[in-house]
C-alpha cells in the first residue's frame, strides 16, 4: 500500500488514510472489522482529530486494533470498554475517545458499564461490530446470536425457550437520555458503507461539538465462525440479521431539533410532566363528576 | 522521605481523613461505588472533588470503578478508587490489569468481615487477598496497613508517590474500625498536582508532537510475556530489598515477639505492656506494609536477637501468619491468636497468650 509517489502523469485519487498505521491486519479474509477500521479512521483523519484521539480495544478479535488505529490506544479488559473510556475522557474532557467492541464485548459481559456510560452521558464514540457470534474465542454464542444459529454452544440452534432473545442493543440504548446518537449501518455494499461512513463520521463531530453520548452499531460478518464464504456470509447476515436488527437511526437529538442531550432531555421531561398534569387534572374531575353526580341523587 | 509540615491536629474519622489526604496528595480523580463500611469515603469525595475542579464518578459497579480508574491512570492522572472487601474483589480483574499494564493508581480497602456478605463489621480478612492474589496472574501490589488515623493520612500520600515511582497499584489496607474511628490527625501538606510526576507514557493524544503510543496488557508471545515477568519480579525484588517498613516496639530484650498490622496492632501493643507487667519481656513487630512484608526486621531477632518464640494477632482465622511462618521456618514456635466477626483481639487475652507462649518456649529450652 505504501511506496509509490505518483509520477508527473499520474495522479492520486485514492490513498491510505492517515488514520491507519502500515501494519497489515490480521484479520481473516472478508472480516468487515478492516472496513469498519477504515471508515473510522478516515473519519479521524478528515476531523483532523487523530492528534488528541485515544481509541480503546477491549477483548475480541479487535484487540489488535492497538496495531492499526494511527493515534493513542488503549488495550481494555472483556466488556469494560466503556468504564476505560470514562476514565480517559474525565481525566482529559477536549480528547476524542472512542472504543471499538463486540457484541459480546458490550451486550453480554460489559452491558452494565454500556448502559451506563450511556446513562450518563458520556462524551464517547461507541463503534459497536455485531456480528452474531464470538469471533475470538472460537465461534460461541452471542447475546445477539440469531434465533436457530448454529454456533459453538448452540449446536442445535439457539433455542429461545433456553437462552433467550437476541440483544438489539441501540433500540435498548436509544431509550436513554445520555444518548445523543444511535444509529444501525452495515457494510455490505458500496451504498451501506458510505452511509456507514457518514453515521461514524458524525458521531464523532457530535463527540468533538459536545452533544452527548453516540454509538454505531455495525452489522457485521463472521465468515469464520459461521462457516460460509464471504459471499454467502453478506447473503445470511441480509436474510436474517436484517429482519431482526433493522438498519436506521434510532436517536438522533439535533435531528430532532435539539443541540445536545441536555436540552433533548429537559424537552422529554418537559412533555412529560405536562401529559402527568393532564392525566391527573382528568382523574380529578371524573372524581369531582363522580361525587356530584353522587350528591344529586341524595 | 522528607518529614512533611504538619497542620494543627483536628478530629477526624479515618474514612474522611484518608480522603482529604489524598487530594492533598496531588489526588484529583475519583470512582468508587458505595459500600459499608467506607461510604463517608466517597461522600467526602463526591463533595470535595469539584471544590477542587476534581473527577468523581459514582460508578455502575466496583469492576466500572476501577477499569475507569484504568483508563484515567492510562491518560496519566493520580487516580484513587475506595471499597470495603467484597467490592475489592469485584476489582480483582481491574487491578491485575492495572499491573500487566504498568499502571500506577491507589485503592483503599476499608476490609469487613468475610466471606460472601459477611458483616459489616471489621476485619483483616482481605490479607491474603491483598497480598498473595490481588487478581489473576503473576503480579504484587504494594499494600500499606495504617493503624491510626494518622497513618491512614500519611500513608495515602506515600502510596501515590511509590505506585508512581514503581509503575505499579498500591493498596491501602485498612478496616472498617479505622474507617469508621475518629481520632486526631494531622492533615499533610498541600502537594499541587502539577507538581506530581508526569509520564510520558500517558495518552493524551499524539497533539501532533509524538508518535502514537499504547497502553497494553496484552502479551502475546511466550518469550514476551515470561520476559515482562521476569523483568516486573526483579523489579519486585529490588522493592523487597528497599521498601520493608515496620514499627519496632520493646523489641531491643524481647523473648516473646508479637507481630501484628492495622487494628489489631493497637491492642496488641497494649498486650505487650500487660506482659511486660507480668514480667514477660514481650516486644511486637508492627509491619507498616503488608508487602513487601518486613522479613529483615523479622530475622534480625531470630539471628542476633532474643526471640524465643513468634505471636501473631489478626482479625482473621489466621493469614498473615503463614508468612511469619515462611519466614521463621521452623527455627522457632509460632503461635497465633485470630478473632473474626468484627471482634476486636482484648489485649488482657492476648497478653495471656504471650505467656502462655513463653511458658512453653522456657519448658522447652530446660
Ligand atoms: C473476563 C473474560 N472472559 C472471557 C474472555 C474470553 N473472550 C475473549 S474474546 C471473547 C468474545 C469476543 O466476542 P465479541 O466481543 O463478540 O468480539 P468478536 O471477536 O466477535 O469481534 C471472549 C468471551 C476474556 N478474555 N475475558
Ligand atoms: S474470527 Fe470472525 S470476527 Fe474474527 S477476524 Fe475472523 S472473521 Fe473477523
Ligand atoms: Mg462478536
Amino acid at each position: 500500500m505504501t511506496g509509490h509517489t505518483p509520477s508527473a502523469n499520474e495522479k492520486a485519487i485514492f490513498t491510505r488514510t492517515k488514520g491507519l498505521t502500515d501494519t497489515a491486519f490480521t484479520y481473516c479474509a472478508g472480516c468487515m472489522h478492516g472496513i469498519v477500521h477504515r471508515l473510522v479512521a478516515e473519519s479521524l483523519e478528515e476531523l483532523d482529530v487523530l492528534g488528541k484521539t485515544i481509541g480503546i480495544a477491549p477483548v475480541g478479535c479487535s484487540v489488535t486494533a492497538t496495531n492499526f488505529f494511527n493515534c493513542d490506544m488503549l488495550q481494555a479488559s472483556h466488556g469494560r470498554a466503556a468504564a476505560a473510556a470514562t476514565g480517559v475522557k474525565r481525566v482529559n474532557p477536549d480528547n476524542i475517545v472512542f472504543s471499538y467492541q463486540g457484541d459480546g464485548d458490550l451486550a453480554a459481559i460489559g452491558t452494565a458499564e454500556s448502559v451506563h456510560a450511556a446513562a450518563r452521558g458520556e462524551h464517547i464514540t461507541v463503534i459497536f461490530i455485531n456480528n452474531a457470534i464470538y469471533g475470538m474465542t472460537g465461534g460461541q454464542m452471542a447475546p445477539t446470536t440469531m434465533p436457530g444459529q448454529i454456533t459453538q454452544t448452540s449446536p442445535y440452534g439457539r433455542i429461545i425457550a433456553q437462552d433467550g432473545y437476541p440483544l438489539r442493543v441501540v433500540e435498548m440504548l436509544a431509550t436513554l437520555d445520555g444518548v445523543a446518537y444511535a444509529e444501525r449501518v452495515t457494510v455490505d455494499t458500496p451504498k451501506n458503507i458510505r452511509t456507514a461512513k457518514r453515521a461514524i463520521r458524525k458521531a464523532f463531530e457530535y463527540q468533538r461539538d459536545k452533544v452527548g453520548y453516540t454509538i454505531i452499531e455495525v452489522l457485521c460478518t463472521c465468515p469464520t465462525n459461521w462457516g460460509l464464504n464471504p459471499l454467502e456470509s453478506a447473503d445470511w447476515m441480509r436474510e436474517n440479521m436484517f429482519p431482526y436488527y433493522p438498519l436506521g437511526v434510532y436517536r438522533d437529538v439535533k435531528a430532532e431539533g435539539y443541540a445536545n442531550i441536555v436540552d433533548a432531555a429537559a424537552a422529554l421531561l418537559e412533555e412529560q410532566t405536562a401529559a402527568e398534569a393532564e392525566r391527573q387534572a382528568a382523574e380529578a374531575a371524573k372524581e369531582a363528576a363522580k361525587v356530584a353526580a353522587k350528591g344529586g341523587g341524595e | 522521605m522528607t518529614q512533611p509540615q504538619r497542620e494543627a491536629k483536628r478530629l477526624m474519622k479515618g474514612n474522611e481523613a484518608v480522603a482529604e489526604a489524598a487530594i492533598r496528595a496531588g489526588c484529583r480523580t475519583y470512582f468508587g461505588y458505595p459500600i459499608t463500611p467506607q461510604n463517608e469515603l466517597a461522600a467526602y469525595m463526591s463533595k470535595r472533588m469539584p471544590q477542587v475542579d476534581g473527577v468523581f464518578v459514582q460508578a455502575e459497579s466496583e469492576t466500572g470503578a476501577i477499569n475507569m480508574v484504568y483508563g484515567a491512570a492510562a491518560a496519566g492522572a493520580r487516580v484513587l478508587t475506595s471499597s470495603s472487601s467484597p467490592g475489592v474483589a469485584l476489582k480483582a480483574e481491574g487491578i491485575s490489569y492495572l499491573a500487566a499494564a504498568d499502571l500506577p493508581s491507589v485503592i483503599i480497602n476499608i476490609q469487613r468481615g468475610g466471606p460472601g456478605l459477611g458483616t459489616i463489621q471489621p476485619s483483616q480478612g482481605d490479607y491474603f487477598m491483598s497480598t498473595k492474589a490481588p487478581g489473576h496472574g503473576d503480579f504484587k501490589c504494594l499494600v500499606y496497613a495504617p493503624s491510626t488515623v494518622q497513618e491512614m493520612a500519611d500513608m495515602v500520600g506515600d502510596a501515590f508517590e511509590k505506585a508512581d515511582e514503581y509503575l505499579m497499584p498500591a493498596i491501602i489496607l485498612s478496616d472498617g474500625l479505622l474507617g469508621q474511628m475518629m481520632e486526631p490527625v494531622a492533615l499533610p501538606p498541600i502537594k499541587d498536582p502539577a507538581d506530581c510526576p508526569q509520564h510520558d507514557w500517558a495518552l493524551t493524544g499524539t497533539r501532533g508532537k509524538r508518535a502514537p503510543q499504547e497502553v497494553n496488557s496484552l502479551r502475546l508471545y511466550p518469550e514476551q510475556l515470561e520476559a515482562t515477568n521476569n523483568e516486573r519480579y526483579a523489579m519486585y525484588d529490588r522493592i523487597k530489598a528497599k521498601e520493608q517498613q515496620a514499627e519496632m516496639y520493646r523489641t531491643d530484650d524481647a523473648d516473646i515477639i508479637v507481630v501484628a498490622y492495622g487494628a489489631s496492632a493497637r491492642t496488641a501493643k497494649s498486650a505487650v505492656d500487660l506482659a511486660r507487667d507480668a514480667g514477660v519481656r514481650a516486644g511486637m513487630v508492627r509491619p507498616l506494609l503488608v508487602w513487601p512484608f518486613p522479613d529483615d526486621a523479622l530475622d534480625s531477632l531470630i539471628t542476633g536477637g532474643t526471640a524465643k518464640g513468634f505471636l501473631t494477632v489478626e482479625m482473621s482465622m489466621g493469614q498473615m501468619v503463614e508468612d511469619v511462618q515462611l519466614l521463621v521456618n521452623g527455627r522457632l514456635p509460632i503461635d497465633s491468636f485470630n478473632r473474626t466477626g468484627g471482634l476486636v483481639p482484648e489485649p488482657k487475652a492476648i497478653a495471656e497468650r504471650i505467656e502462655k507462649l513463653y511458658k512453653q518456649t522456657a519448658e522447652g529450652g530446660n
